[in-house]
């Protein structure tokens, strides 16, 4: 018995250092873009301090600025898991923030009760898309990549359609805002938002079944079937999720700016969400995935953006930029670009010294 | 035949996360030998090999390539080098011709072109050198697995292999294409080529190889000139143990009563079109039925259908004494019905998930997602079948793909055995796993019939059916042709005096 426990330690101290070796390179980038913002512009980068009750500095921003995006890409995972995608993230965020917006538009923006149902209507209209998604994956068989293409491209005609072809706006002085600009506890509110959603997510997987059963379906399919998984109903979850995800981060751009803009709220984000996912370990093949490494992706991709206007480029070496650090991530990703890259390095202890370098030559002669 | 080896690789160690796969293997090969690696599944034969070939990169040891140290880092540069591998499944073109796929990628040129007739023509040579007459101007395709074969291995030897590498290469064929497979190979060894076989069939190895080396356990046992060591004892090496185990298991004398007992599980005319042929099978408590065919008479869409796994489109199925509907994995599952099915990785295991998860996988799909297994029964339950059917490395938390063929499918195994199933319905169980491993599989469907469970069986491999069996179902051309019950009946002469005399009929 002792003995099995044991056994059952070292495996689990394997597992999470398999974890962290996972993690190991989007840090190591994370922490050279933070090396180079605060050599820029030194330790006020990073260290925040305290304006009007609230906390404030480049970094804090930064966390703020990206909450939308960490919400959508979290709800990315978990389809990315099941071998799916769902390109319709972005429209999503838009419908959300029309649905708040319009429904604000023509109310009393000051009633706490109002900004409430106006909040759930959104998030409601967000599942159910979602959910529709999923039903088209997992029921009807249509590939992920198509069925989320259509409310990709229908998804901003019906927020445009929802708005009436306006971009409705809501006062400062309505509650709505905070959820864009407001803090508790000094703390900005989408970066609350943001942590809370991403602790329920950690919590929902992998405290019940569900993160197991969604790296199973999305694993092996075929042995998740025989093996008596209802896969239909984890795959619309997982698309619920996601679409759940894309109303809140609708919401919190909408709140931030005071008004919903159908044609420009959350464009491209879907890919930016899909980005954040791959460099944070989980595999487009689906299987395995990791919240807290799309988290440090999300990361990775807000310091970024500020990174580029720091060191003085202009604002349109971003995508470059962007493309560049993406390129690096996904190279030390890579164990066979490792292999090739750190080879110089390696010490040669095992290998007899040989006479001549080049293997191919030595067989030459 | 020269005794300077032509490779020597001495100490040669190899970890995988957390599985240390080689522990300082020496190796030597010498020119124009035919040399056996032997071992049970995991031994470290195919690892072996990789390293030899650049697959993968030893973590210590030394590869002497005629004398001079060598680190191959794919298998191209190992090719280069003069190490070819042919594999089970052939790594060539089917829509090019035989010549094209001879000579792809250093075609015969005539300035910009291709010289085709010099191509057909130095094809037509190279193939007649080992002995082989073909149309090298048809498509490869049109050829069967075992004339394709001899196809790589001439690509292989025409690009100067000094070391050929065969693994499992006579897997799928048939007797007489494993004598010409044998031939070449001898050819290929008087030509001064050296060889290394890699096969689970012990009478190939004894009639092909000049010496073997035997692994166990990722170490080297031993190297012995084939002639040295007689097969009893090469087992003994191989498995390291006594393998009493496999011969102790005598035929089961049937449960006598048994037969008077109600069928837990009836097919009624179950048949789906184009799969199998509507058909009659009752399975009671306490039962081996096996299923004996050859490989496409039925066998796997027989027990599917049974399964759940596809859908039936004619009679009825009927669990004990109720007619099933909307009879699927999930369902099945929920009555007690755990199917393995054939291909244990794309059907069976969630590769990279652990050990552990694919093992409470279908009890956990019963439960729902929102009931998770608690930790500790979950490690109580991991830990007991783990040692119950002694899965190797014993470890819950390793990635199931990290493990042997036989251990991956005691993991497949345990995953049913955990929701205590009334009818488990195994399909080739034991199919490409070592003899421990296979010992082990039916000594445990023995005891599971003894307990009471119903068990549905399908192995290739006739002597096994006979061994477990009480009653044989035997298929021919997707059709259940007759169900064998009497004690006399049990062998494998019988089955297939059934395939051959019923079929004719026909």
């Amino acid at each position: 018995m002792s003995k099995a426990s044991n056994a059952g330690r070292t495996a689990g101290e394997g597992r999470a250092g398999a974890y962290l070796k996972r993690l190991m390179w989007p840090l190591i980038v994370l922490a050279a873009l933070l090396i180079v913002n605060i050599a820029v512009t030194g330790f006020d980068f990073i260290v925040p301090d305290v304006h009007d009750d609230r906390l404030s500095g480049a970094f804090v921003n930064i966390l703020r600025r990206a909450a939308p995006l960490l919400l959508i890409a979290l709800g990315m995972t978990l389809v990315i898991a099941t071998k799916g995608i769902d390109l319709s993230v972005g429209a999503v965020y838009a419908i959300g923030a029309a649905i708040a917006c319009q429904y604000l538009a023509g109310r009393d923006q000051s009633a706490v009760g109002a900004v409430a149902a106006a909040v759930a209507l959104a998030l409601a209209i967000a599942a159910l898309i979602g959910a529709w998604n999923g039903t088209m994956v997992a029921h009807f068989g249509v590939q992920p990549i198509v069925a989320t293409l259509i409310l990709m491209i229908a998804g901003r005609g019906i927020a445009q359609l929802i708005t009436g072809g306006q971009i409705p706006t809501v006062a400062d002085s309505s509650p709505f805002v905070e959820l864009g600009r407001g803090a508790i506890a000094t703390v900005p509110v989408p970066i609350w938002i943001g942590a809370a959603v991403f602790a329920a997510l950690v919590l929902l997987t992998r405290t019940t079944a569900l993160g197991m059963l969604l790296e199973s379906v999305g694993g092996n399919p075929e042995a998740s079937r025989l093996a008596g998984i209802r896969s239909k109903g984890i795959t619309v979850l997982a698309y619920l999720i996601a679409g759940t995800c894309a109303g809140l981060a609708g919401l919190i751009g909408a709140a931030n700016l005071g008004s919903a803009d159908a044609n420009n709220g959350g464009l491209w984000i879907e890919l930016d969400a899909i980005l954040a996912v791959v460099i944070g370990g989980t595999a487009l093949m689906g299987g395995r995935f990791f919240l807290l490494g799309t988290t440090v992706g999300v990361v990775i991709i807000g310091t970024l953006e500020v990174t580029i206007i720091n060191v003085g480029l202009s604002s349109q070496w971003q995508f470059t930029a962007k493309a560049i650090v993406v390129f690096i991530v996904a190279m030390l990703q890579s164990p066979e670009f490792r292999a090739w890259i750190l080879r110089p390095f390696r010490p040669r202890a095992a290998e007899p010294a040989p006479t001549d370098p080049d293997p191919e030559k030595a067989l030459a002669k | 035949m020269s005794d300077e080896p032509i490779v020597q690789m001495t100490g040669i160690t190899k970890d995988f996360t957390g599985v240390r796969a080689l522990d300082g293997v020496d190796f030597t090969l010498r020119p124009g030998e035919i040399h056996a690696i032997m071992g049970e599944n995991g031994a470290g034969k195919s690892t072996l090999i990789k390293v030899l070939t650049g697959v993968h990169s030893p973590d210590a040891g030394r590869i002497l390539l005629d004398g001079r140290p060598v680190r191959f880092h794919s298998p191209g540069h190992a090719q280069s080098g003069g190490i070819s591998t042919v594999y089970q499944e052939v790594n060539l073109t089917d829509n090019l011709s035989v010549a094209e796929n001879l000579f792809a990628g250093r075609e015969p040129r005539l300035g910009p072109f291709i010289n085709f007739r010099a191509m057909r023509r130095r094809a037509q040579a190279l193939l007649s050198d080992i002995g082989v007459d073909l149309n090298v101007a048809a498509p490869l395709s049109s050829y069967s697995i075992a004339t394709q074969q001899l196809v790589a291995i001439a690509r292989a030897v025409d690009i100067e292999a000094k070391v050929l590498i065969l693994d499992e290469p006579t897997s799928s064929l048939d007797r007489e294409e494993v004598a010409v497979l044998l031939r070449v190979m001898r050819t290929l060894a008087d030509n001064g080529c050296a060889l290394v076989f890699i096969s689970h069939f012990l009478d190939q190895v004894y009639e092909i190889c000049d010496r073997m080396t035997v692994l166990r356990n990722g170490r080297l046992v031993g190297e012995w000139a084939t002639a040295e060591l007689p097969e009893n004892e090469l087992i003994g090496h191989m498995l390291g143990r006594e393998i009493e185990a496999l011969e102790a298991l005598e035929r089961r004398s049937s449960a006598g009563g048994a037969a008077e007992a109600a069928p837990l599980v009836s097919a009624k005319g179950l048949g789906r079109k184009g799969a199998i042929a509507p058909f009659d099978l009752d399975i009671r408590e306490g039962e081996v039925v096996g299923l004996a065919g050859l490989l496409g008479s039925g066998r796997t869409e027989t027990v599917r259908l049974i399964a759940g796994a596809d859908r039936h489109d004619s009679g009825a199925i009927e669990f004990d004494g109720r007619r099933l509907g909307g009879h699927n994995p999930r369902t099945a599952a929920a009555r007690g019905i755990g199917f393995c099915p054939e291909n244990r990785k794309t059907e069976g295991l969630v590769g990279e998930l652990t050990v552990a998860e694919n093992m409470i996988l279908a009890m956990q799909a019963s439960r729902g997602w929102a009931r998770a297994i608690p930790p500790a029964r979950r490690a109580e339950l991991v830990a007991e079948f783990i040692a119950k059917l002694d899965i190797r490395p014993a470890n819950g938390d390793l990635p199931v793909k990290n493990l042997s063929g036989g251990n991956q499918q005691k993991v497949l195994l345990a995953r049913w055995l955990l929701i205590e199933p009334r009818l488990l319905i195994l399909d080739e169980p034991t199919r490409g796993i070592d003899v421990g491993a296979k010992a082990d599989i039916q000594r445990l469907v023995a005891e599971l019939s003894e307990g009471g469970m119903a068990v549905l069986f399908v192995s290739a491999e006739l002597e096994e059916v006979t061994r477990l069996s009480d009653r044989i179902a035997v298929l021919r051309d997707r059709e259940l042709i007759d169900v064998l019950h009497q004690e006399s009946d049990m062998t494998t002469e019988r089955i297939v005096d059934t395939i051959v005399t019923r079929g004719g009929a026909e």
